[in-house]
């Protein structure tokens, strides 16, 4: 089981190198079928390990790759744990990123950096593998940089247009003040701990006080929400997906932006200790959920309205992290993966049948010339707006069943969130795909055209899973399924009060209520127009003006503290200062040049008189 | 030495483990085969036998030190041939390093022979024995014995640096290295008389014992001793104020010996400075240590500032190379296991970075040995990514950059002094690091420019090529995973001196 | 007639200081040679005097080591010497200043 474990990592990483080194050799097709089939063999790896586990009696397993960093009282191993939570996580992210990798190969087909856009995601699944099954809180944070890293890179793909790199840039600042709350939750728990390793946190995380407890899961909430774009940290995530669009379905939607998630369950046994901390947890995702869907509404941009879907539906997963839903958490995740990339990729494939067009306004009527995507799509759609019997529907409902026993005002918060998913959903679905035809000018007037199989391909998985992802957990079987599989993992898990079936079927009828309603106001409303100023308020697409606001507040204020330091502190205090102290050490370095004159008898008298030196200050010593 | 007991008839010989002193045995035999088949055969040796000779010879070595490496962990560590040669982790480890430098600087060599036309095996044959002389003083365990190392090292080395024919600047830099060697030999030698005068012995084992078990009244004769052994080693490391010689030599000197030099003297010498102040002088560490204090601030101090005055290639590493003798100082300084330990992993770290340094620079310099400046540099990386790039990570490596070897080894010496209360000593020499910084990111900046320079491309030949390779991967590897060297270099130290 | 040992050693240190300041003063490299030669000399003095104070043997025995080195030393430095005069046609060191700075 070691073996194959490891594997999962390695083989990425070895993909890595394969088409570093062999890179020039190899055509684009090769280049891309090397990339996709290591990740697929991962994947496979991935599977094995999870049988594996499953027929053992202990389903914990560290495995022990070598010692990392072991300096004083600090022993870092570079181990992996396999657990039900890291194996799950390994599955979807391996079994995604094969899929997207496929998808790739038919997207990227013809770009100039093809090799390079290869070499970024094989080494993306390498950190976020990394990340998910660390044994250890280091070697987490190497992954969690790592693919902050891939991230930037593949954001500013295209970097030669400005919106681009500077998109990448602002993805990089932001994600670095979430690390910030990492770095500071590792510094935590080692003085009060004295281990990083999850398991060793985990035995002594009874020991901590709830204040520190608290500073550790507020700590943590920073990262996640850098990561994973919540408020207030949440607004990179719409200006990355300059980057391709396969790059926004692996990174941006289905697995990086959840490792916030992912780390706060990991977490779960500190969480249990700060219940004010949860509660932090619990408001953070709730009205991220909200403010981003509200924000979707009035997007023009089909993949910014997607961006925003999934800040929502993260939040979602937030809030079910803070009322101690771990699993419901996790399966929301999973679930989203699946439709989210299905609707990324979509959303791919009707852009690149449109010559790269994004604008919900240039659409319409698509429906008879994708055959494939459009049925796809549709699935993707409804999943997400919460119909059942799809995915979405169940792993939704878990989550907003969790959190009307802990809350009500926040399952109000919810449930209005779930009206608006279904809402924007649909707005983008019919002014995609019904309506009448506002592409020709795109497109020269020709007809668009499907895309080819390796990019319908996954689109038809995804859509499979979408369809069936709702059997992970069903909530009649909960022992037996993803919960009951993944509950050895979780410190504590709020108790569900023993529900009556009744008021469970209420709950549901509620979830499905509130995504009719979403779906036939915006059908309604958007079957005939394609714009209105209304309905689509300015306040909404700007983003609530949060760009201003951290322009007024942070942007400006810091730029004159810049022109200030640069003008007084800079030129005067630092230049001086540091200028003086160059020069100074140039001086008296000049000084003692002097002394290596080329002569051997002076450098002959040196020695001697460094030897009389410390002869006299020995003898002296002695008297 | 001690003394050979006399019985009337047959003379009893001390014993000897042959393991022990094979590595010497192997370098010196090599070295001899190449002197006689110079002498004897008609037609010259070929540069390529000369190199096959002694990449076998040290590879051989390198075979050696698995097996006594065995023989430790089985019986541990042993002294041989009347107690003045040990075999311990630390010599072992450091055997190891002298091999692998003289295998890397011989490839290097090779090439750079061939490119300079030079015929003959004496450049071979010297690396040998100068190399034999590292081994000795990694192993010596005796005053006299260090001194005969010392000397089979530098009479090696004097010769080398005058090799190049064609450039004055190289006899002149080995007259002054000669003169100035000498003269830190005769230093050297007086200390150990005095201190053999104040103990009564030359073994550092019988006066480490000597000293444990009296308590000295006239302490004087004992501390100008090991002042002035002090002082010889600080010539050999090249510490301020017994420095002056290195820039000029390194400058002058061929650039393949001047990066074998930087590497295995720098072995040598430590490995036996560590064994004279912590085995045998280790009782006497509250006199030693403000002494090493004022080297280490003068020696990193110094090295950093001047180097940011250099223009010369050569000159400029010479001056990084003194500031880095001054962090491997701060090891044995702290004089614990774990500062014992990370001047070891400092060591094993730094002689491979610095070979394969002074590889590119063999390169950059080309024909005729004389192109150093640091202009030579400006946009290498663009013009020839690898080579570029190469260069690149062994000079943030020698600054000191995270996820190179050079990161852990500063960052090891510095907690290890921190742990002893070093403080204000770690953090000066930590200010002399930023200093330094200032020099590798200019030079490493430059090999990225993009500003247009006339430059023929670099061919880059395949033992050269292999060596530059072989130290940046160990630059990353140790960089990026340090952890079983570490263990290693902990392992060795422990198994210090019986 | 009994001589104090430490007569001998004061001698060596006293021939030791003689090289030493021979070495900074003068001008010629071959006599400078000759001073580092002194001071080796010194040194087997200071180690035959001590030898026999402790009655031990091996501070004898090192002063063929010491020997064999110097003698050694002579060979190679005699060597570069004539390296360096061949080229000048002078053996002064302080016409050796092209390394500097």
């Amino acid at each position: 089981m070691a073996h194959v474990s490891t594997l999962i990592v390695i083989l990425p990483l070895l993909g890595y190198l394969l088409v570093l080194i062999n890179g020039s050799r190899l055509t684009e097709r090769q280049i891309g079928y090397v990339a996709t089939g290591v990740v697929g063999l991962s994947f496979v790896a991935s599977v094995v390990t999870f049988v594996l586990l499953l027929h053992r009696h202990s389903r914990q397993v560290t495995v022990h790759l070598f010692n990392w960093i072991d300096v004083g009282t600090l022993h870092v191993p570079a181990a992996l744990l396999i657990d039900p939570l890291s194996i799950t996580m390994c599955l979807f992210v391996t079994g995604i990123s094969a899929l997207i990798h496929l998808y790739s190969i038919g997207y990227m087909h013809g770009e100039k950096d093809y090799k390079k856009f290869f070499l970024y995601l094989n080494l993306f699944v390498f950190s976020m593998l990394t990340l998910v099954l660390a044994n250890n809180l280091v070697l987490t944070f190497v992954g969690w940089e790592g693919v902050g890293v891939c991230s930037y890179w593949l954001v500013s793909y295209y970097f030669d247009r400005d919106s681009a790199s500077s998109a990448g840039k602002k993805a990089f600042i932001y994600n670095r003040v979430g690390d910030v709350g990492l770095l500071l939750a590792m510094f935590l728990l080692f003085s009060r701990t004295g281990t990083l390793t999850y398991v060793g946190v985990f035995a002594r995380a009874g020991s901590l006080s709830p204040t520190v407890a608290t500073l550790v899961v507020l700590a943590l909430l920073l990262a996640a929400t850098g990561k994973s774009a919540q408020i207030p940290l949440f607004n990179w995530l719409p200006d990355a997906m300059e980057g391709p669009t396969p790059v926004s379905a692996l990174i941006h939607a289905a697995t990086m932006v959840t490792a916030g998630v992912y780390l706060l369950v990991r977490m779960s046994p500190v969480l249990a200790i700060s219940s004010s901390g949860r509660l932090t947890i619990a408001i953070i995702g709730g009205v991220t959920a909200f403010v981003a869907a509200t924000i979707a509404t009035s997007q023009k941009d089909i993949k910014k309205v997607l961006a925003f879907s999934t800040v929502s539906q993260i939040g979602y997963m937030v809030l079910a992290v803070g009322v101690g839903a771990y699993a419901a958490a996790i399966f929301l995740m999973v679930s989203h993966a699946f439709f989210k990339a299905l609707l990324f990729l979509g959303s791919g494939s009707v852009i690149h049948a449109l010559n790269g067009e994004q604008d919900l306004r240039k659409m319409g009527a698509l429906q008879r010339f994708l055959p494939l995507t459009f049925p796809t799509f549709l699935i993707g759609w409804l999943t997400i707006s919460g119909v059942p019997p799809f995915a979405g529907f169940w792993s939704k409902g878990d989550v907003l069943t969790n959190v009307f026993e802990h809350n009500k005002i926040l399952w109000v918060l919810g449930v209005v969130t779930a009206i608006l998913t279904a809402y924007y959903m649909s707005r983008l679905f019919v002014l995609t795909f019904r309506g009448t035809e506002r592409f020709r000018e795109v497109t020269h007037g020709h007809d668009p055209h499907e895309s080819p199989w390796v990019m319908t391909l996954p689109l038809v998985v995804l859509a499979v899973l979408s369809v069936l992802g709702g059997l992970l957990d069903l909530p009649w079987i909960h022992h037996d399924s993803l919960a009951g599989f993944l509950s050895s993992t979780f410190g504590y898990v709020a108790p569900l009060h023993a529900q009556s079936t009744l008021s469970q079927y209420g709950l549901a009828a509620v979830d499905v209520a509130a995504a009719l309603i979403g779906l036939a106001a915006a059908i309604s409303i958007w079957r005939s127009r394609t714009e209105d100023e209304r309905l689509t308020p300015a306040f909404l697409e700007h983003v609530w003006y949060w760009d201003d606001f951290y322009d007024a507040t942070i942007g400006r204020p810091l730029e004159e503290l810049a022109v200030f330091s640069d003008v007084v502190v800079e030129d005067e205090v630092i230049d001086g200062g540091v200028m003086g102290l160059a020069v100074g050490i140039s001086r008296s370095a000049e000084s003692v040049r002097k002394i290596q004159s080329g002569f051997v008898r002076h450098y002959a008298l040196a020695m001697m008189l460094g030897t009389a030196v410390l002869v006299v200050f020995l003898v002296a010593r002695v008297s | 030495m001690t003394t050979v007991p006399v019985v009337s008839s047959s003379i009893t010989i001390p014993s000897i483990h042959y393991l022990a002193i094979l590595p010497v045995i192997i370098l010196l035999g090599a070295s001899v085969v190449l002197v006689f088949a110079t002498a004897l055969v008609r037609t010259k040796v070929t540069q390529f036998v000369a190199s096959s000779v002694t990449v076998a010879a040290s590879v051989a070595v390198l075979v050696v030190t698995y097996f006594q490496w065995r023989c430790l962990d089985s019986s541990g560590p042993s002294t041989t041939i009347a107690h003045a040669i040990v075999l311990d982790g630390f010599s072992v480890v450091a055997t190891g390093v002298v091999a692998v430098s003289l295998l890397m600087a011989t490839l290097v060599a090779h090439d750079w022979a061939l490119r300079e036309r030079i015929v003959g095996a004496e450049y071979q044959i010297l690396a040998l024995a100068a190399s034999a002389g590292a081994v000795l003083m990694t192993q010596a365990n005796d005053l006299v014995v260090i001194f005969l190392g010392l000397e089979i090292l530098s009479l090696g080395l004097y010769v080398l640096v005058a090799f190049d024919r064609h450039r004055h600047t190289s006899a002149e830099a080995a007259l002054k290295y000669f003169l100035l060697g000498g003269f830190a030999s005769a230093i050297f030698i007086y200390g150990a008389a005095l201190v053999y005068g104040a103990t009564g012995s030359t073994n550092l084992s019988t006066m480490s014992y000597f000293l444990a078990s009296n308590v000295l009244t006239h302490p004087g004769l004992l501390y100008a001793g090991f002042a002035l052994l002090i002082v010889g080693f600080s010539f050999k490391i090249a510490a301020v104020p017994f420095h002056l010689w290195s820039p000029d030599v390194y400058e002058g000197a061929p650039t393949p010996v001047t990066g074998f030099m930087a590497s295995i003297v720098k072995v040598g010498a430590f490995a036996a400075f560590v064994r004279v102040l912590i085995s045998a002088l280790g009782t006497q560490i509250d006199t030693w240590r403000p002494i090493l204090w004022v080297l280490v601030v003068l020696t990193t101090v110094v090295g950093a500032s001047v180097a940011l005055l250099q223009r010369n290639a050569k000159r400029m590493l010479a001056y990084s190379s003194i500031n880095h003798a001054g962090f491997i100082l701060l090891g044995i300084w702290a004089g614990t296991t774990r500062g014992v330990a990370s001047t070891l992993f400092y060591i094993v770290t730094y002689a491979p970075t610095v070979v394969a340094t002074f590889a590119v620079v063999t390169l950059v310099g080309g024909l005729g040995d004389e192109n150093h400046s640091i202009g030579g540099y400006r946009g290498l990386a663009r013009r020839q990514p690898w080579l570029g790039a190469s260069m690149c990570v062994l000079l943030l490596s020698q600054l000191g950059a995270p996820l190179t070897s050079g990161f852990y080894a500063k960052y090891s010496v510095l907690a290890s002094t921190i742990d002893v209360g070093g403080s204000p000593l770690a953090l000066i020499a930590l200010l002399s690091a930023a200093i330094a910084a200032c020099f590798y990111l200019r030079w490493s900046s430059a090999l990225y420019s993009d500003e247009p320079v006339e430059a023929t491309r670099i061919v880059v030949p395949l033992s050269t090529g292999i060596v530059i390779g072989v130290g940046v991967a160990m630059t990353l590897v140790f960089g990026i995973w340090p952890g079983p060297l570490v263990t290693l270099c902990q392992h060795a130290t422990l198994l210090f001196t019986p | 007639m009994n001589v104090p040992a430490s007569w001998y050693l004061i001698l060596a240190a006293v021939l030791f200081g003689i090289g030493a300041f021979g070495l900074l003063t003068r001008r010629s490299a071959l006599i400078m040679f000759m001073c580092i030669e002194l001071m080796l000399n010194a040194v087997n003095l200071t180690f035959v005097t001590f030898a026999r104070t402790l009655s031990d043997i091996g501070g004898q025995a090192t002063v063929f080591f010491v020997m064999v080195v110097a003698a050694a030393e002579v060979t190679v430095g005699l060597g570069i010497v004539v390296a360096v005069f061949r080229r000048r046609s002078s053996t002064s060191v302080d016409e050796l200043s092209e390394l500097k700075g």
